[in-house]
């Protein structure tokens, strides 16, 4: 029983590190479903293609080459090697050691060799990440809505990439057989000599520790996804799938309006008739957004996906001279409110209890939502297709239609379209003045 | 000027081959109505057979449905798609990406079908059909840095129509750091034409014609009347509006082409 502690040890822990990150995911596909339907299904192929091509093909990130080459290096080198984690998943159920040396014999010293190098790259990459971050201090990482927690949030997920590489490469170094062997260890037979003269059992003991620390660091990781911006690894899919392929500059018509529009326009329309049956109790639908729950689950799950790499912000004009605005603040703000949204519903046993909060001015501002002038550029630059304009325009047509609380200027420009059909006040009798002129 | 109506050619039982949409800031503004007469030359050069609405013309309802007033804006789309279908309007030409844009993307689905063309797109289109050549000497030389509108190019991915029509001028074109996708906004846009910027530090006109005056230019040059404006107070307030032009493309061909 005893030679089977560990197995057993291994096996829970396993369990235990996916069980809980599937509750939390489940969570999350819940939140998501909290939003309005929209139909995404039209286009499947062009939506694979986008996915290919945004998520998989990182297509968009390299538009900053810097930081974009950077993060290549990353992603190849996570989703490579974490192949490795299925043997150490092996291994570690049935207590083997290197499952997968033998049968592969000199393929697998190729493979081994090949995750040596990329975590190398990584771990250079990481680090000039973390330099850009706090030393360079790069501008975008240091906008208001970064203090504190998203600040943290962003180098945790450092640490966590720097200490998880250390330990595979550490655990390559110090398995002597591997080393002997001498296929593979590419870069950790420059880290073996750190550990001359070090006993066999200690050699085993560091090797042990580093295997073990390496897989409850991936498990750990894992689950700190959910509470970090760093859910874009697995999101950004989906995302980019489900992301918006129509022109950028075309806003939804609101069909609820478009319905009154043909009635107020209709002249067979009788604006005494009753209305049908059960009417009366139907709540008119809420013309715009005012909390979470308005918006559709795409922008949802939009929020859910940013990693806050404030790419959006840096090139917003609004932000860039100093106004409140930040696309990044706007999805990290949907996404914090939907999180309590779910808390809530939660706590309540799975009904929202009203807690007299909502997206609108406890998170989003006015001011913030009246200096978006509308230009796209957050959308195009969004590294995995991001929408953060169509949150800002579905609250401003709440502030409109549902509150009257647009602007003063505002108002007037309206005024002056419903009486004259111009903007200014100009009588639409004088149109066409200018051909004479 | 001779600029026919759609009554006018109804009454004649004529149908002309694209409505030439003037749009508001065409048809008020003062500095935009430049712009309007000069590509009603350029339309007179190539013969085209064209009408506006004249009086019949309304609000596109863009910039109230851009400041979130859904209402106003199908009220104005569908006022407007009566008035167009009943003439049977196939085709429009506009010179405001804000009007192209809404016609384009955002008429269609309540009942108005067009084939929209922004005015450099249709000069395109009569060059490429032989009714209109450029000739050019004008201009020659002359350093030129194009501003492009959001609603034209991010919005609706057009950047090198424009772009082809300049490189007819005989201008040495320079690009400034920020253009085609990475352009930045003029600050006009989503409605904030009509009313002050929030609190900031400085106005986004003031940072764009930044990035134009890094390039050295004699000429800006744009698309968009509203565009036009943001620029030209820009200019102004760099203090280069002796040594600067902001033109429109089509003030620059019939420049060109001595209209």
């Amino acid at each position: 029983m005893e030679k089977y502690v560990s197995n057993i040890f291994f096996a829970v822990i396993l369990v235990a590190g996916i069980g809980y990150f599937v509750m939390n995911v489940r969570k999350l596909i819940r939140n998501i479903k909290l939003g309005k339907d929209v139909d995404r299904s039209d286009r499947k192929p062009e939506r694979w293609k986008n996915m290919a091509k945004i998520a998989l093909g990182q297509y968009k990130m390299v538009r900053r080459p810097v930081s974009g080459i950077l993060h290549v290096v990353v992603y190849v080198g996570f989703i490579l090697i974490n192949m490795e984690v299925l043997e150490i998943v092996i291994d570690g159920l049935f207590g083997t050691h290197r499952i997968f040396s033998k049968p592969l014999g000199s393929f697998y010293g190729f493979l081994i060799g090949n995750f040596e190098v990329l975590a190398f790259l990584v771990l250079v990459a990481v680090i000039i990440f973390w330099f850009r971050r706090n030393i360079e201090k790069v501008k975008r990482f240091w906008n208001k809505e970064m203090e504190g927690w998203p600040k943290n949030d962003g180098n945790i997920i450092l640490y966590f990439e720097i200490v998880l590489m250390t330990l595979f490469l550490v655990m390559n170094a110090t398995d002597t057989h591997f080393q002997e062997a001498g296929m593979g260890n590419v870069i950790s037979q420059f880290i073996a000599p750190w550990f001359d003269g070090y006993s066999t059992e200690a050699l085993h003991t560091i090797e042990r520790t580093a295997w073990w620390l390496h897989i409850i660091g991936i498990l750990a990781f894992l689950n700190y996804l959910y509470y970090s911006k760093h859910l874009h690894i697995l999101l950004a899919f989906p995302n980019t799938y489900f992301a918006n392929l129509k022109p950028k500059g075309q806003l939804t018509n609101l069909e609820s309006v478009t319905n009154e529009v043909k009635m107020m326009m209709d002249p067979d329309a009788d604006p005494y008739a009753m209305p049908a049956d059960g009417a009366e109790e139907e709540v008119p639908e809420k013309f715009g957004a005012s909390d979470v729950t308005d918006l559709n689950w795409v922008q949802l799950m939009n929020s859910y996906t940013c990693t806050e790499c404030g790419r959006c912000t840096s090139s917003c004009p609004a932000n860039l001279t100093g106004k409140k605005l930040s696309p990044r603040k706007i999805m990290m703000d949907t996404r914090d409110r939907l999180e309590e949204v779910g808390k809530n519903i939660d706590a309540n046993e799975g009904e929202f209890k009203p807690d007299g909060k909502q997206l609108l001015d406890d998170y989003i501002s006015r001011e913030e939502l009246w200096a978006c002038t509308s230009c796209n550029a957050c959308v195009q630059e969004c590294p995995i297709g991001i929408d953060p304009l169509s949150i800002i325009m579905d609250m401003r047509r709440y502030l409109v239609m549902e509150e009257s609380a647009a602007p003063q200027e505002l108002n007037m420009m309206m005024t002056n379209i419903e009486n004259n059909g111009a903007p200014w006040q100009y009588s639409q009798m004088d149109r066409l003045n200018w051909k004479d002129e | 000027m001779n600029v026919p109506t759609m009554a006018d050619m109804m009454a004649q039982g004529k149908q002309p081959e694209v409505l030439f949409w003037v749009g508001a800031a065409g048809s008020y503004d003062d500095r935009a109505k430049k712009i309007t007469r000069s590509f009603v030359k350029i339309l007179h050069q190539a013969n085209v057979d064209f009408a506006v609405l004249g009086t019949e013309e309304s609000s596109t309802g863009d910039a109230a449905k851009r400041a979130g007033n859904e209402f106003l804006f199908q009220m104005q789309a569908m006022t407007n798609i009566e008035i167009l279908n009943a003439y049977e309007v196939k085709t429009i030409v506009t010179c405001d990406p804000h009007s192209f844009n809404t016609f384009k993307n955002e008429y269609p689905s309540l009942g108005g079908n067009y084939k929209v063309y922004h005015h450099t797109q249709y000069i395109n289109k009569l060059i490429a059909d032989g009714r209109l050549t450029i000739e050019g000497e004008n201009l020659k030389g002359k350093r030129l840095t194009y501003h492009d509108p959001c609603y034209l190019g991010r919005a609706n991915d057009v950047y090198e129509t424009p772009r082809d029509l300049i490189r007819r001028l005989g201008v040495k074109p320079t690009e400034m750091k920020r253009h085609k996708s990475t352009a930045l906004c003029c600050g006009a846009g989503g409605a904030q034409m009509f009313k002050e910027p929030e609190k900031g530090d400085l106005d986004i006109n003031v940072l764009r014609t930044k990035d134009a005056l890094e390039t050295n230019p004699e000429i800006i040059a744009t698309g968009c009347p509203y565009c036009n404006t943001m620029m030209t107070d820009g200019v102004k307030f760099h203090l280069k509006e002796d040594q600067i032009v902001v033109k429109d493309i089509a003030e620059l061909i019939a420049e060109a082409n001595n209209l």
